[in-house]
């Protein structure tokens, strides 16, 4: 039977980090993720968790520890936020290219400067191009769970490629929820041990991320872009392999709801989507035929599955909780960019909503609905995308 | 040709990858000026002076040509000189 219990979201992470029997833990704290670390460091301390666990004085030497550990044939493990992951972000590209399987989560929290402590999506997002496989999820049950698949997903021996799982700092790393756990047992069935193909030895050397001149360069980017596209297909068995020992399914690549005869279908990611289904809800109640699609795995980009689940809708309008300067929101853009030219795409208005922590309740997701209507019935041409809640009066 | 995931290679390769091809000038040691206190050999970025016969000698398959040796040397026995190609 799996064990229920009332913990803080980073809580159950560590505890699916320590029952998938990570060998080798580096990280250096930073806030809303370091809950998530000083647990781990804790279960190593106590004994509860046989695995090194390396201090280091920045995320980049974090970062560069579990590049070796991992190379080296070791299942490795850290966490970061913000700064800190922006701080790894050379690293990340380089473990990316080296196919080194290691998982990290990623804590969802604003970029300075200003200064801010609170979630938005901009400092994962800034690393969608690194070659990392990327996940956001809703809760701290879906943290865990997608957490448990992450291993098996890297060190697929046709993926062999990080995994970011991605959750919102706060509103999951620090309020305590009902977690279900999964027994030792089964997630030992689950996931095997760690044997990569090539690992450092020094019996017989090798070489990592050797030289390639233009000759060769685009065919190692276009591997680890094909190693994404065709690890779909293997990241969807995985997920159902979870679902299947643990009992709860939390969808594929995305989780389609409410969309099937949807005229307007929201597309989001992370905790917002709790807030947006309950919205979505009481819009169904007054009669407005409203959807959502959750990205549950961003990267590789699931745009056949996003396809599928808004078909036959009037509007689309994404929520992204980042936003490229000068251009638009991450999501929105590849949306639009796999939609453009098919026949019957449905507009695509992009959001820009949540930055630094701003609230997204109810309210705006109808506010947000009543605009996404308008627009459509305007037939207006937006010239660029619309911040939600923005206060113009106080720009200088 | 096939590339591996990864860029996965076997160790020692560098051997056979002379890149003293990218040098456009060489140290020359005035043997005579030589105090043989090894200083050249331990700035070397490219492990590339040997001691031979109990004399400095530069290897000029992975010699860059950066002329650190040269500007360290203490009797200022080191030359740089253009390399001619």
């Amino acid at each position: 039977m799996n064990e229920v219990k009332v913990v803080e979201g980073s809580e159950a992470v560590a505890l699916a980090v320590k029952a998938c029997r990570p060998h080798v833990i580096s990280a250096y704290p930073i806030s809303p993720q370091t809950h998530i670390v000083e647990s781990l460091a804790r279960m190593v301390a106590d004994g509860e968790l046989d695995a090194q666990y390396v201090r280091v004085e920045s995320e980049f030497s974090a970062a560069s520890v579990l590049a070796g550990a991992s190379a080296a044939g070791s299942r490795s493990y850290t966490a970061s936020s913000s700064q800190g992951l922006l701080l790894m972000t050379e690293v990340l590209y380089a473990s990316a290219g080296m196919r080194l399987p290691f998982v990290m989560t990623g804590v969802n929290r604003s970029i300075s400067a200003p200064i801010n402590i609170q979630v938005d999506h901009q400092d994962t997002m800034s690393l969608r191009d690194a070659g990392l496989i990327q996940f956001y999820v809703e809760s701290s049950q879906e943290a865990y769970d997608v957490h448990l698949a992450a291993f098996k997903i890297a060190e697929d021996p046709q993926i062999m490629l990080p995994v970011m799982v991605c959750m919102d700092g706060w509103v999951l790393t620090h309020s305590y929820e009902r977690v279900a756990f999964a027994d030792q047992k089964a997630v030992d069935e689950f996931l095997p041990p760690f044997r990569p193909e090539n690992y450092l030895d020094p019996a017989h050397p090798k070489s990592w991320g050797s030289y390639a001149e233009a000759d060769v360069l685009m065919e190692f980017k276009y591997a680890i872009h094909r190693a994404m596209s065709l690890g779909k297909a293997r990241i969807k068995e995985i997920l159902a392999e979870v679902a299947a020992f643990t009992g709860r399914d939390h969808g594929g690549l995305i989780e389609a709801y409410r969309t099937a005869d949807a005229d307007v279908v929201l597309v989001a990611m992370g905790s917002m989507v709790g807030t947006i289904k309950d919205a979505v809800d009481e819009l169904r109640q007054g009669g407005k035929k409203v959807g959502l699609v959750k990205i549950r795995c961003y990267r590789p980009f699931p745009y056949e599955e996003i396809e599928e689940a808004i078909r036959g809708a009037k509007v689309v309008g994404v929520m992204d909780a980042n936003f490229s300067m000068g251009s638009e929101g991450a999501v929105g853009l590849d949306l639009k960019a796999k939609l453009c030219g098919r026949p019957e795409a449905p507009l695509i208005i992009d959001y820009i909503a949540g930055l630094g922590g701003r609230e997204i309740n109810a309210q705006t997701i109808r506010k947000l609905v009543a605009r996404t209507e308008d627009v459509y019935r305007s037939r207006l041409i937006l010239p660029e995308s619309e911040w939600v809640d923005l206060n113009p009066a106080i720009l200088s | 040709m096939k590339i591996t995931p990864g860029a996965v290679v076997k160790g020692g390769t560098s051997l056979h990858y002379k890149t003293g091809d990218w040098r456009d000038q060489r140290p020359v040691i005035d043997q005579e000026a030589c105090q043989k206190c090894g200083i050249c050999r331990d700035v070397c970025p490219d492990d590339s002076i040997k001691v031979k016969d109990e004399q400095y000698e530069i290897d000029t398959d992975f010699c860059k040509g950066c002329g650190i040796c040269a500007h360290e040397c203490p009797a200022q026995a080191i030359k740089m000189v253009p390399e001619e190609k």
